[in-house]
């Protein structure tokens, strides 16, 4: 089975926002809500700064909080390694949004949790993400990292990546390289 | 038989045209007993979300468009689209769209309308043209357009027999840059810049803020180079998203760019850093603009710019050094101040020392191809009976018309009245300073007569509304694509139009009909016009249709080399650094610095710009859109901010120096600016009630430019010489 993971290459967002919006038409994502966005960080003084252009979403970890925490089964571990939402099994309880530590999940107008799928249905046709398909910059790189010539693997063996709240220990598959700032600044 | 779910996807070809409700269903699979499949279509257009009109894939399941996905054959979109590409489906089904003809029955502007039919409406139009023609003269109708898509228009107006038409286009936003490299190289950079920046070693960004100003491949280019290294050199009092991209952010005193382009001529040419041998052989005047900049030095311009001269030596070092592979980008909307052409011939000037032009990473040629123009008609259009006043007196401006000279013409009456006004896609409101003048101009009209998608401000103050439908439902003239090279783009619609709307072709041919200008339109529907065109230019129709583009790739011809001489089509047949055609109409034939207005302790510069969602006011009620940004805020730096006690996020009210107040907007207290500046996303605060989203949302900073300057070259306009004070929302 493939594992899949998502790279931001940070230096490569230019902040269109064309991923959140192709992914909430992907996925038919209802009004107000949101399954990834772009966060800008700027550090500094004027007129001396920096700034990070940083997308966000499920990070899919392998040791995923929101699994446990769903007392239904709802939220899951599919067979190609992405964590996904069983709507049928969710019973809406919220604990799954708690348990994030992301904020990468909602609860829809119809009560159930959603959030990023990687866009599965996309997968399964042999497509990259939608968000993936129209990143602007190419910022967002998808891939399986068992395939060691996958551009995913090549990239994380090439520079050292980072991911959101390493110290939370849920191993995301969503990394965050910085080529200009090795080591990234998350 | 068993049908996987990739089966289907492969019989649900790529279809030309419309995609027809009731999307059809595998027959086999039917006959099977299994559940019917709704198949998708993919049928390909030309998006109109912004004007860089990308190649679109839309896909439709049973008559309704569910995604909108970038044309991988198109150069502007090479798969992509951005955030309004995709968002063009929340124009679509936006719920606030205009739905059927309106007639006002109020006093003119006060929009109180009644639903009419298109026949009541459409007559009523061609009646008071007709009134107005007798009256008055045919002249004294102008319609007051927005490019390409509106040629059936303009067709309309010349064939009644006005010349009288013009496009925001020129003087309020690109006129600047194409009439300065018109005059230096004899052609303009493209409507699409030809701007190499995928293989630039330096990008040099003035004002310019990709990224935020999301044209699509331009912004594809542009993080391609930032990935592969290039030095980026932003000069910008904001800290824009390209700037966090640069190297050098440069954060200039606005107004001063000049002194920055002027003084980096001058290190460069004082340097030896020029490409002497490109200077030799394709250019002019080059001793006259080494005289010119000997008193631009970097000391000078520190003082102007604010930007330390050492820093100015240092990038002035690093783009000599880096030539001919430096992009020292000619940006778009380039009307800011009263020197707009100067500054922009310094641009030019600045590109030819480089050699820059026509070398990869620069400026790159236009793509050879020669297409015989097909005219709408065959009939020629009658003898204006008097002269237009659409270029006003400005020697060098474009054909496509001044604005500010059709109001201007309108308020005073001289040289003869306009009493007409026909507005296509254009929100006048929105797009043209001094909203006042504006206003007063339509009080003195006999017709106003609106066609648009949305109940802009603009269509709110009209006699008669004429809905449009979107450019999902509609036909439109052939995109000429002149990127390297050379194709085709073809609009087309993907759905029916929904609600009592038509296209802009419809309305025009109707219109002549009613106008006794039968012979103008001779074709029956717009697609029997662009069928015909294909055929003058040998273009395959359906296979236009089916891919939505078509190229020319033996037209690409981008870079200078010995079978590839460049042709200036410029007085000398040069590259004119020294303008001799601008020195006959009385201008500075190289360009001299002006020093311009500086806000007073207390007050601030009222900037402009661009956000990635949307696309002026346009954008701004779109279901899809809005949601990302609701409303524009006022930047205000984080120590100003400090010292006057205000919170980030709260609302205050902005006031110019004609005491015209804002609409409220939130403060977004930043480092990303000079403390002599406040910064608005353009194009919000809607006053049309009929935007249900958008209305009274933000700022309008097309407000606070009751004050603008007209420069005499070719009529552009400066809109960056607004000043504000900053008022907590009370």
């Amino acid at each position: 089975m493939p594992r899949y993971v998502m790279v931001i290459d940070v230096e490569r967002c230019i902040g269109c926002m064309a991923c959140i919006v192709a992914c909430k038409k992907e996925n038919n994502v209802a009004d107000g809500y949101f399954r990834t966005r772009v966060v800008e960080e700027v550090r500094g003084e004027f007129p001396y700064l920096r700034m990070e252009l940083r997308s966000e979403l499920c990070n899919h970890c392998e040791n995923a909080p929101c699994i446990d925490a769903c007392p239904t089964g709802a939220s899951h571990r599919a067979k190609n390694g992405t964590v996904q939402i069983d709507k049928q099994k969710c019973i809406g309880c919220k604990a799954c949004i708690l348990a994030c530590p992301y904020d990468a999940r909602y609860s829809t107008p119809e009560g159930v949790a959603d959030k990023c799928t990687f866009c599965e249905h996309r997968l399964k046709e042999g497509k990259k993400p939608a968000c993936v398909e129209t990143c602007l910059g190419k910022s967002r790189i998808f891939g399986d990292l068992d395939d060691p010539n996958s551009e995913v693997s090549q990239l994380l063996k090439k520079y050292d990546a980072s991911v959101r709240l390493e110290f939370a220990g849920t191993s995301p598959r969503v990394f965050y390289i910085n080529k200009k700032f090795a080591g990234g600044s998350l | 038989m068993n049908l996987t779910r990739r089966d289907f996807l492969k019989i649900a070809a790529v279809t030309g045209g419309i995609a027809v409700a009731g999307t059809p269903v595998v027959k086999s699979v039917l006959a099977l007993g299994k559940k019917p499949v709704l198949l998708p279509q993919y049928v390909p257009t030309t998006c109109e979300m912004c004007f860089w009109r990308c190649g679109v894939i839309a896909k439709v399941v049973d008559g309704k468009v569910v995604k909108l996905d970038g044309n991988p054959i198109h150069p502007n979109s090479r798969g992509k689209l951005c955030a309004r590409g995709h968002g063009g489906i929340g124009l679509l089904y936006d719920p606030d769209r205009l739905k059927t003809p309106l007639i006002n029955t109020g006093s003119r502007g006060e929009g109180k309308f009644k639903k009419a039919s298109w026949d009541e409406a459409l007559g009523y139009v061609a009646d008071k043209m007709q009134k107005i023609k007798e009256k008055y003269s045919a002249e004294s109708i102008a319609l007051l357009t927005h490019g390409t898509v509106s040629t059936y228009f303009l067709h309309l107006l010349q064939a009644f027999g006005s010349p009288n038409f013009a496009m925001p286009s020129f003087a309020l936003c690109r006129g600047a840059r194409d009439v300065a490299f018109e005059v230096t190289y004899g052609e303009n950079v493209g409507n699409y810049e030809r701007v190499d920046i995928q293989n630039s070693k330096v990008i040099v960004l003035m004002g310019s803020h990709y990224g935020e100003n999301a044209h699509n491949s331009l912004c594809q280019e542009f993080a391609e180079a930032v990935s592969k290294g290039a030095i980026v050199i932003v000069a910008d009092p904001r800290f824009s998203t390209a700037a966090g991209k640069a190297k050098y952010w440069l954060p200039i005193k606005p107004a001063t760019d000049l002194a920055l382009l002027l003084s980096w001529i001058n290190v460069i040419i004082n340097e030896g850093l020029y490409d002497k041998e490109y200077v030799a052989k394709y250019t002019v005047g080059f001793n006259e603009v080494a005289n010119s900049v000997k008193e631009y030095t970097p000391e000078w311009a520190q003082k102007e710019t604010d930007i330390p001269a050492n820093l100015i030596i240092e990038t002035a070092r690093i783009i000599g050094k880096n030539k001919p592979n430096v992009l020292i980008n000619p940006g778009r909307h380039t009307a800011w101040y009263s020197d707009n052409v100067q500054r922009l011939r310094a641009v030019a000037i600045l590109i030819a020392l480089l050699g820059s032009y026509g070398k990869p990473g620069g400026i790159y040629l236009n793509p050879s191809k020669k297409l015989e123009p097909v005219f709408l008609s065959e009939k020629d259009y009658p003898e204006p009976q008097k002269p237009s006043i659409n270029k006003g007196n400005y020697p060098f401006a474009g054909e496509e018309g001044v604005t500010h000279s059709i109001v201007k013409a309108t308020l005073t009456e001289n040289p003869y009245p306009i009493k007409g006004w026909f507005i296509t896609q254009t929100n006048i409101m929105k797009a043209m300073p001094n909203q006042k003048d504006t206003l007063k101009a339509i009080q003195k009209l006999d017709l106003l007569v609106a066609v648009d998608i949305m109940p802009y401000d603009g269509v709110m103050l009209a006699d008669v509304v004429l809905p449009e439908c979107t450019y999902l439902e509609r036909h439109d003239d052939l995109f000429t694509v002149k990127e390297k090279a050379f194709g085709i783009s073809l609009r087309q619609p993907v759905v029916q139009p929904m609600y009592d709307t038509k296209p802009g072709w419809w309305i025009a041919k109707e219109l002549g009909k009613r106008l006794g200008l039968d012979d103008y339109f001779t074709w029956n529907t717009f697609e029997d016009f662009l069928k015909m065109k294909c055929k003058a230019w040998g273009i395959d129709y359906s296979e236009l249709a089916k891919k939505g583009y078509i190229s020319f790739p033996e037209s690409e011809k981008p870079y200078i080399t010995a079978d590839n001489e460049p042709k200036f089509k410029t007085p000398s047949g040069k590259i004119e650094l020294y303008s001799k055609e601008l020195k006959e109409k009385g201008f500075d034939p190289v360009p001299k610095y002006t020093k311009h207005e500086q806000p007073q302790e207390g007050w601030f510069r009222l900037i402009y710009g661009r956000a990635p969602v949307h696309t002026f006011s346009r954008t701004t009620n779109n279901p899809s859109l809005w949601e990302l940004m609701k409303e524009n805020t006022a930047w205000v730096n984080a120590k100003v901010a400090k010292r006057m006690g205000l919170e980030n996020g709260e609302y205050i009210v902005l006031i110019n120096q004609d005491g015209v107040k804002s609409n409220k907007v939130r403060i977004k207290i930043t480092e990303r600016i000079r403390p002599d500046c406040v910064y608005l996303v353009h194009g919000f605060s809607t006053t049309s009630k009929l935007l249900k989203k958008a209305y009274l949302r933000g700022a309008d900073d097309q407000q606070l430019i009751t004050r603008y300057t007209i420069e005499p070259i070719a009529g552009t306009v400066g809109m960056r010489v607004n000043f504000v004070k900053i008022a907590r929302e009370v």
